[in-house]
């Protein structure tokens, strides 16, 4: 049985670690606040990009001489993972749920005998990954310089992906990323951005003047729509991050309340037990005069 | 007839602004115009340039690089990659696109050349719109 002090210690510890997880859920929820603010800002102009790509694309996808960031290389031989992580932990399942999709999907490619390569944007992914799939990882981007996402980070991300594509080193590329649903709800997501995907949302079609040519602005819109989608991406990304930190911290706070109550049981019933001990030795000793 | 337009311009990181225009002086790929009410429905494509917006309260100007504007008879949307309201420019802000335009230019491979050259002009033709130098 621990002694007094020992369990006196303990408590302290708990304590001291319930007020540290209790500031994190805290900062988490202000950080959370702000990480929803920037996706809603930015969804207006995802809607439109997406909205004006799709019309585009319907138009131009059936030609031969469609780009090949529409069309594909024609091959479906080499993938590339984009896996987006946190740069920190202490998040939940967070990081480890996106990098369990991204090990999934690997293996799948894997087993029909295509070539996989990753690309890692975030600390936590790429540690996660580096011991199954380390000889697959072709470049790594760090973001934890970046207080605030900024869409230069996505062009950065973008421009690496882009460059790679136009070296010829892979077909297809895919982002992995988790998707904010609520605060105690995130869904790992994958996503194909090369060959480029749009949903038809099937409005009605206006017919519009295009200039310069309709090749032309394809040309130019697709690889700032892979920026977009990136972008969108990281917002989502560093929005289920905090939500899921939030979720964590609260549970970690919860439970070392409910420690502290039972160390607090076990303390004041060792303390009794010590009393009752000490009284019984000076009474057996006065009856014993 | 409606006279005014829905003039929405959107930054990837924020919504910049949201009126009812009277005319929207777009810098396009091929050259300026203007969409006002019941324009033909146009997409184009952005040069980096100086966006005015005339509505009820004044004239707006904004400083827009790359993106597309795409223009109905009854709104006008600019997808603007960066866009800053022009006093928002300061000469250091300035600077810091000019020489990442350089960059791009120097850097730029046979078959782009023509393509980054022209950002670089279209550029420093801004500056000297908006009154801010484009020495090095």
């Amino acid at each position: 049985m621990a002694s007094l002090k020992d369990l006196k210690n303990r408590i302290a510890s708990v304590k001291s670690t319930r007020k540290i997880t209790k500031a994190m859920q805290m900062v988490a929820a202000a950080k959370l606040r702000r990480a929803q603010d920037a996706a809603e800002q930015a969804r207006p102009y995802t809607e439109r990009f997406n909205a004006v790509m799709a019309s585009l694309a319907s138009a131009a996808g059936g030609s031969a001489s469609a780009p090949r960031l529409l069309a594909g290389t024609g091959q479906d031989m080499v993938h590339l993972l984009v896996v987006m992580t946190a740069e920190r932990g202490l998040c939940g399942g967070f990081n480890s749920s996106i990098a369990k999709l991204a090990r999934s999907h690997a293996e799948t490619l894997v087993r029909q005998g295509k070539t996989v390569k990753i690309l890692t944007v975030g600390k936590k992914g790429r540690e996660a990954l580096k011991r199954d799939w380390g000889q697959c990882f072709v470049a790594h981007v760090d973001l934890s310089g970046a207080k605030r996402i900024g869409y230069v980070n996505a062009q950065e991300v973008a421009r690496d992906v882009l460059g790679r594509f136009d070296a010829g080193e892979f077909d297809v590329a895919t982002i992995f990323f988790s998707r904010f649903e609520s605060v105690i709800s995130q869904v790992p997501t994958a996503q194909q951005v090369i060959p480029a995907k749009f949903e038809d949302t099937g409005a009605a079609e206006t017919l519009y003047d295009y200039e310069p040519s309709e090749e032309a602005i394809l040309a130019d819109l697709l690889p700032r729509g892979v920026a977009t989608q990136v972008f969108a991406a990281l917002l989502e990304n560093a929005a289920s991050e905090q939500g899921a930190r939030m979720s964590a911290m609260d549970n970690a706070t919860r439970n070392a309340g409910d420690m502290i109550d039972r160390l607090t049981i076990v303390f004041n019933r060792s303390r009794q037990a010590k009393i009752t001990n000490e009284l019984i030795e000076i009474i057996s000793g006065a009856e014993a005069l | 007839m409606a006279d005014t337009v829905q003039f929405d311009l959107v930054s990837p990181e924020r919504r910049l602004a949201s009126v009812q225009a009277r005319e929207v002086q777009i810098p396009g790929a091929d050259g300026d115009m203007t969409a006002m009410a019941d324009h033909a429905p146009t997409i184009t494509t952005l040069r980096p340039g100086v966006l005015r917006v005339v509505h009820a309260g004044g004239t707006d100007d904004y400083v827009v690089s790359g993106g597309f504007a795409e223009i109905t008879a009854a709104s006008v949307s600019v997808l603007a990659e960066q866009a800053l309201p022009k006093g928002e420019v300061t000469q250091a802000l300035f600077d810091g696109m000019l020489a990442e335009a350089r960059a791009a230019a120097s850097a730029a491979e046979a078959g782009s050349v023509d393509v980054a050259a022209k950002t670089l002009a279209d550029m420093l033709a801004m500056g000297e719109q908006i009154g801010l130098s484009g020495r090095v």
